[in-house]
């Protein structure tokens, strides 16, 4: 199991903040993560933004981290604070 | 010492200020960043602004760009504030304050902050317009500004 988290935009797109997810057998990092999820079609293809940014158990970190069992994955829209 | 607060609740930059230099006369030079809100952004007029965050995730972002500024430069105090949630256009948004003994390494931590913050804080912008209300989307030029401490650091 997996827990997925999203925000701003893709949270209303998604119509979801937080899915929990089976392992998946094969899967290595979050971009399997992602793909898994872009399969599933409308509205999920808005992950396939060119300007995703994710986080592996709350710190930033590229699409090919490693991802295990157990860990909290977010994906979001590139960040605006300031 | 570092201070990261993320809140709701208006701040006053003045307070802050005076606040990091208090108790420290080693501290010879304080420099201070404050952010409001724009009341027009993009050819629109703003309304309101909705800023929505990671919780947790926030915190550590803030706590780790403040300490790798301490790594960088000889700092005596970082402050950094962020608010989230609803916000009215003039009002303050985010305030980094960095301390040493002497200005050029108050000046060069400040921007780095605030530079890093805008590429590595977990925050996202919700306009609300005349026309409806938009997510802010990221600027390249953020990235570009948030890049030139990585040149820095390899031509060191």
């Amino acid at each position: 199991m997996i827990t997925v988290l999203f925000f701003a935009r893709y949270k209303e797109e998604l119509q979801t903040d937080k899915l929990q997810l089976d392992w998946q057998e094969g899967w290595q990092s979050l971009e399997d993560v992602r793909a898994h999820l872009i399969q599933r079609g409308t509205p999920w293809t808005t992950l396939e933004d060119p300007s995703l940014m994710c986080a592996r158990n709350q710190e930033m970190c590229s699409l090919d981290t490693a991802v295990r069992a157990g860990d909290e994955v977010a994906f979001f829209p590139m960040v605006t604070g300031g | 010492m570092i201070t990261v607060q993320v809140q709701e609740a208006p701040f006053d930059p003045g307070q802050l200020t005076n606040s990091v230099h208090a108790g420290n006369q080693a501290i010879g030079a304080v420099v201070c960043f404050t952010g409001y809100v724009r009341d027009f952004n993009l050819q629109h007029s703003v309304q309101g602004l909705f800023l929505e965050h990671f919780p947790g995730m926030t915190e550590k972002s803030l706590e780790r760009i403040a300490e790798e500024a301490s790594q960088r430069w000889p700092l005596l105090a970082v402050h950094i504030l962020h608010r989230v949630g609803q916000l009215e256009p003039g009002e303050p948004i985010v305030f980094v304050a960095a301390a040493s003994a002497h200005r050029e390494e108050a000046f060069n931590a400040c921007a780095f902050i605030m530079d890093y913050l805008k590429t590595r804080a977990p925050f996202w912008k919700k306009e609300q317009t005349s026309t409806g209300s938009r997510w802010v989307e990221g600027r390249p030029s953020d990235q570009q500004a948030a890049a030139r401490w990585a040149d820095d650091a390899e031509s060191s």
